[in-house]
């Protein structure tokens, strides 16, 4: 069985997020870049199955679509345990654009699953595994929680309102990951890491695809007013700030 | 020059990070107050490599650089430098000294399951009555033709209980006062081992601390380290590097504080603003982030000798010195910063600073650092 993995170059969760070029761009000066915490757990899965099962599972490979500055996070990917991975050479515009990419490689070389995050922790598009799904016109499963094989056959549960269900798919497929499939992201081991380095890493040019969306502006939150403090006993300013300036109630 | 890290010695300092913020952090507090060892962390330690992580990968070690070791010393000594300890022992004293100078099937026999993390090392020199001075060891390994016998007591030792393998420092021919001293290889279960009660110690509380006793202890002569009467020369070159050890430990615990002040002084707020914007915190925390430069660019450059080979024992005891030092300074000055916050347990400072005070004193004091120093200034 062959697994791909779609893995985004994103900031760091805790970078303080700026904008420049008349808020237009996101600033990247002095920010550190990681894998989409998303595409880590589903690596992580995907690991813990090829070593819970040896022989299941006979290669895992990472894709990025992103230019040479992301080859250190998809380094780690490859220190973390992918056996190889794939870097079409452009900027991940929209992801239309990527997921064009992405199904490109997917016709060359065949996979049995293709697992994205449910989206990226920067534009937060949640839009690629659907988009996947529709070009490849494979069947896929979103919000998937649990993935397993089992006796040769993959089993997978996902998040609804309530609970869990379970769901039998055709392989290939298209595995949209959320959080819990995997408790906590491997940490790569220092053999690993010096083993990273040998593993294969291929660039590859991108194909032509449009590019169906375009940022335009971004808008930060507004700031947190401060915080009021009221006596306990005084039930009737409560009300009366609820009611009247947070208009909550 | 080149300042520039490169992209394994990065990933290797943001794993320590991960490690110690998700796996070290949470229950740091609670095993600092019951002086419990980390067995677990240590046991999830060795699975990632990092107790062997400078060793030959001949013999299952990670074969990282001297400055690797620095950078996740650093981030593993901002959370805990209980298990921090641990990982210098194992990784300076013993692997480094069973590798420099052990033969072959030394190595294969006890370097191989040490540099892979199944088991874990002791460096047993220091004695209730030989501390600093290091010559005067009363330890004695008699010998008895094809075995050495062991008889003495060894103070301060870090994993005694925990470890499986000791390099036992001990004199053969006190005649020959310290070219006739030894470094042994002794298996813990041998009999006639006892080891003292767990020491209650001030710092470093979780870490494993005895007295171990020797009586009669038979020791096969084929696991003396080198040639007869060399172990001192062998505790000296081995203590070397591991100054660059304790040295990225106290950067660590001087790092460690300092982030915690810095954040604090930013959310902190007195007489209407952060008091950040006071500048009597303001100047404590620009002093405390050059002191952590210069200790951080101390480390680095014994690390960095060390790795090309070239002599590297003045810079490692200014790096020790130094860091130790000014770890009890910025310790101290967070804990100042954090006010009566710093001074109870939930903020972290206090037991860092209790931890620096430590990194003064074993592995060489600031006082004996400054007397390699020093004397390598007359020549």
């Amino acid at each position: 069985m062959k697994i791909l993995i779609c893995i985004s170059n994103v900031p760091d969760t805790t970078t303080k997020i700026k904008f420049v070029n008349n808020n237009t761009a996101f600033d990247i000066a002095g920010v550190q870049w990681i894998i989409n915490p998303w595409d880590e757990l589903a690596l992580t899965r995907a690991l813990e199955i090829k070593d819970a099962q040896p022989g299941i599972i006979e290669n895992i490979t990472v894709v990025n679509v992103g230019l040479i500055d992301s080859e250190p996070t998809i380094r780690k990917a490859l220190a973390i345990g992918a056996d190889a991975a794939i870097r079409i050479n452009a900027e991940p515009k929209d992801t239309f654009f990527v997921a064009s990419q992405i199904a490109e490689v997917v016709r060359k070389e065949s996979f049995d699953i293709v697992i994205c995050g449910i989206e990226s922790s920067d534009y937060n598009g949640a839009a690629l595994g659907g988009m996947l799904s529709e070009m490849l016109d494979l069947p896929s499963v979103s919000a998937v929680s649990h993935l397993d094989v089992v006796n040769g056959a993959v089993e997978l549960k996902r998040e609804i309102d309530g609970g869990q269900e379970t769901v039998a798919t055709q392989l290939p497929f298209i595995a949209i990951i959320q959080k819990g499939i995997a408790k906590d992201a491997r940490i790569p081991s220092m053999r690993g890491i010096m083993t990273a380095k040998s593993k294969p890493l291929t660039a590859v040019e991108p194909i032509a695809a449009d590019l169906l969306t375009e940022f335009v502006g971004f808008d930060l939150p507004k700031p947190k007013a401060a915080c009021k403090k009221i006596d306990p006993d005084n039930v009737r300013e409560l009300v009366n700030l609820l009611h009247n300036e947070a208009k909550l109630i | 020059m080149n300042f520039e890290f490169t992209e394994e010695q990065k990933m290797i300092q943001q794993a320590a990070k991960d490690f110690a913020e998700r796996e070290l952090l949470p229950d740091v507090i609670e095993r600092d107050e019951k002086s419990e060892f980390p067995a677990e962390h240590i046991k999830k330690l060795s699975e990632l490599g990092f107790l062997g992580m400078m060793a030959d990968p001949k013999y299952d070690g990670g074969g990282m650089d001297t400055i690797s070791y620095v950078l996740a010393m650093e981030e593993i000594s901002k959370i805990d430098s209980s298990v921090a300890v641990v990982m210098s022992v194992c990784n300076s004293l013993v692997n480094w000294g069973l590798e420099a100078f052990g033969t072959d099937a030394q190595k294969e026999k006890y370097l191989r399951p040490l540099a892979s993390g199944q088991k874990i090392g002791a460096f047993l020199l220091s004695e209730p009555e030989a501390g600093s001075d290091a010559t005067s060891q009363r330890t004695t390994a008699e010998d008895k033709g094809d075995y050495y016998l062991l008889n003495g007591t060894k103070n301060w030792i870090t994993n005694a209980n925990s470890a499986s393998t000791y390099i036992v420092i001990a004199q053969t021919n006190p005649e020959k006062k310290h070219k006739g001293i030894n470094a042994l290889i002794v298996d813990k279960n041998s009999p006639g081992i006892t080891l003292g009660p767990h020491e209650n110690k001030m710092g470093m509380r979780s870490s494993d601390t005895h007295s171990v006793m020797f009586n009669d202890v038979k020791v096969p002569k084929e696991n003396r380290i080198g040639d007869d009467g060399f172990g001192f020369s062998f505790a000296m070159k081995t203590l070397d590097g591991g100054r660059i050890g304790i040295a990225s430990q106290a950067l660590g615990i001087a790092s460690g504080a300092f982030e915690r002040a810095l954040k604090y002084s930013k959310e902190r707020k007195a007489f209407g603003t952060e008091i950040f914007n006071h500048q009597s915190v303001a100047f404590k925390l620009s002093d405390m982030a050059v002191k952590i430069e210069n200790a951080r660019n101390l480390c680095l450059k014994s690390a960095w000798l060390k790795d090309q080979h070239l002599p590297y024992g003045i810079a490692s005891a200014m790096a020790k010195q130094y860091c130790a030092d000014i770890a009890m300074e910025v310790t101290t000055e967070a804990v100042q910063i954090h006010g009566g916050y710093g001074y109870v347990k939930e903020y972290h400072v206090e037991r860092l600073m209790r931890e620096a005070k430590l990194t003064q004193i074993y592995e060489g004091t600031s006082e004996v650092q400054k007397i390699v120093i020093s004397r390598s200034l007359l020549k």
